[in-house]
């Protein structure tokens, strides 16, 4: 039989590709199914959001702040809105800070849904991404009474929030919490986590070891997935995230090796339950009061200074830079986006040489990027 | 829980005595400012020392400052055991802005070095692979400079301006 002639192929995936999870480019070197050696691209989302900031003042730029990880835009609008508070040192009325974390982890239970659904959907499981959307539809509709919008809520402000949770609206909340957990969520478990092929295609896969994460600065489910219990809620607590009790979900090699995809897709699923107990715990300890400092609400002008502060979104830690020269508009707005970070992970991930180039699609979505934050 | 930053800056002022030369130590943030040579031995001072231990660098941010003429560099750098954090500022001249790349310290500098020399121009030297990530590959100017001015066309696209 003549010899097989071999050769490596350059393939490239994206930046339209329906697993990349928007639009992220990747050039591969393969020889034949394995993957020799990746490199990303990115910047194909760049909105300029930096250059933005620098002509509009403080209340302006919440929108911009929405957009950028549109799928948890309250905790970037937290994360802006602290910055700003950091910098006056503004204390922000006690009912508004409980309202803020009951939207911001019940945007997380959303956002990890939308991870679960679509992650399942990369491997080939058309259902559980009905299920998780399903389920989805009823915190976007919450949002959607409470605030008007149903993805980019510009809800949380400097200096509170711009309407009061009602008690039509906490009471549906307190449905949701009561129909979501422990029933839907061993509902799946049992439709995608355990299942067979599931587990052969994610356990194992794309093992990131805690050195090369904690280096390539990987923070969020991604980071707990390889075993460290680094929570910016437990570890350097903003606001009154100090007052509620809930564990850190982490990584554990139940399937396979400990920082596989299995184990990051099973944090950001076991999270949901303790985003569920932190909502319960807020509902239960609500106070009356105002919901915003008024006068905060119609501009502010932080003093001169720099300050730089950090929250836990839903893929990590969203960080802000903040330099203002005493003026209505800020001098430099930095954002850190943890899909930034998380996401360049990814060549080191794929040069080891033991990586094909489905798991190459095992790994993306195990990562959860979002590149409206990669590229702000 | 970690040290205090007054103690984080005392142990770095006792390492580099000379090389710091500016500690804020009433800002909001507190943030020390030291000379660029330096920073590369800093960079492993910080992760290495037993005392500090900063493994993560959370992020590197550049500022433009033309009436003063400088950009500075910023580096917040945080510890996942210790769970203290530490800012960092290097100032560089605004006509020739280089410094040494801390990619070797900290992995993720890579992109976010990247990303201050596609925005703001800063050269790391050092650095393997120092190329534009957000904006196109030839793109020409600053952007998040304070003078930038936005070219007319691009490849032949006209700029569209409202």
């Amino acid at each position: 039989m003549p010899e097989v002639k071999t050769e490596e192929m350059l393939l490239n995936m994206g930046p339209q590709h329906p697993s990349t999870h928007g639009v992220f480019r990747v050039v591969i070197r393969t020889d034949g199914e394995m993957v020799l050696e990746s490199e990303s691209h990115i910047g194909y989302l760049h909105r300029c959001f930096e250059k933005v900031a620098e002509n509009n003042n403080y209340l302006q730029v919440v929108p911009y702040t929405d957009r950028m990880d549109y799928l948890c835009a309250m905790a970037n609008n937290l994360g802006y809105a602290q910055t700003v508070e950091k910098l006056m040192k503004l204390q922000v009325p006690e009912r508004a800070e409980y309202i803020r974390v009951i939207v911001t982890e019940l945007n997380r239970i959303a956002s990890h849904l939308m991870a679960f659904g679509t992650y399942g959907m990369d491997l080939g499981a058309m259902t559980p991404f009905l299920y998780a959307f399903r389920d989805r539809e009823m915190l976007l509709k919450i949002f959607e009474k409470l605030c008007g919008q149903r993805l980019n809520y510009s809800y949380i402000r400097v200096g509170g929030v711009t309407f009061d949770m009602t008690d039509e609206i906490l009471a549906d909340i307190e449905r949701f919490c009561e129909y979501f957990e422990p029933d839907i969520l061993k509902e799946y478990n049992d439709l995608l986590s355990y299942n067979g092929i599931f587990i052969s295609r994610a356990a194992n896969v794309g093992v990131l070891p805690v050195d090369l994460a904690i280096s390539y600065g990987v923070t969020g489910p991604s980071l707990r997935g390889s075993g460290v219990a680094r929570d910016l809620r437990k570890d350097e607590p903003s606001s009154i995230y100090d007052r509620f009790d809930f564990d850190v979900m982490v990584g554990s090699g139940e399937m396979g090796t400990v920082g596989d995809c299995w184990d990051r897709y099973m944090v950001r699923v076991r999270e949901m339950t303790e985003s569920v107990k932190i909502v319960r715990q807020a509902i239960r300890d609500i106070p009356s009061g105002p919901f915003c400092d008024k006068k905060a609400f119609r501009g502010v002008k932080p003093p001169k200074g720099e300050v730089y502060h950090k929250i836990e979104g839903a893929r990590g830690e969203v960080g802000f830079y903040l330099v203002s020269d005493g003026t209505v508009k800020p001098y430099r707005v930095k954002a850190r986006g943890p899909s930034f970070c998380n996401i360049s992970v990814l060549d080191a991930l794929t040069s080891k040489g033991d990586c094909m180039v489905a798991d190459m699609v095992a790994i993306i979505g195990s990562l959860d990027i979002v590149m409206g934050e990669v590229d702000r | 829980m970690g040290l205090e930053s007054a103690q984080i800056h005392q142990i770095v002022k006792e390492k580099f005595a000379d090389s710091v030369l500016e500690e804020a130590a009433d800002a909001v943030d507190p943030f020390i400012v030291v000379k660029p040579g330096v920073i590369e031995d800093l960079a492993y001072f910080c992760r290495d020392d037993t005392r500090l231990e900063f493994d993560l660098l959370s992020c590197i941010s550049g500022v433009d400052y033309p009436e003063r003429n400088v950009i500075e560099v910023i580096y917040c750098l945080d510890s996942t055991p210790n769970k203290h954090w530490l800012i960092v500022k290097v100032v560089l001249p605004r006509d020739n802005p280089r410094v040494r790349t801390v990619e070797n310290v900290w992995r993720t500098a890579d992109w976010h070095e990247r990303e201050t020399y596609d925005l703001l121009g800063v050269t790391f030297e050092g650095h393997h692979n120092l190329i534009r990530i957000l904006c196109a590959e030839d793109w020409v100017g600053y952007p998040l400079r304070r003078d930038y001015v936005m070219p007319e066309t691009y490849r032949g696209i006209r700029n569209v301006v409202y």
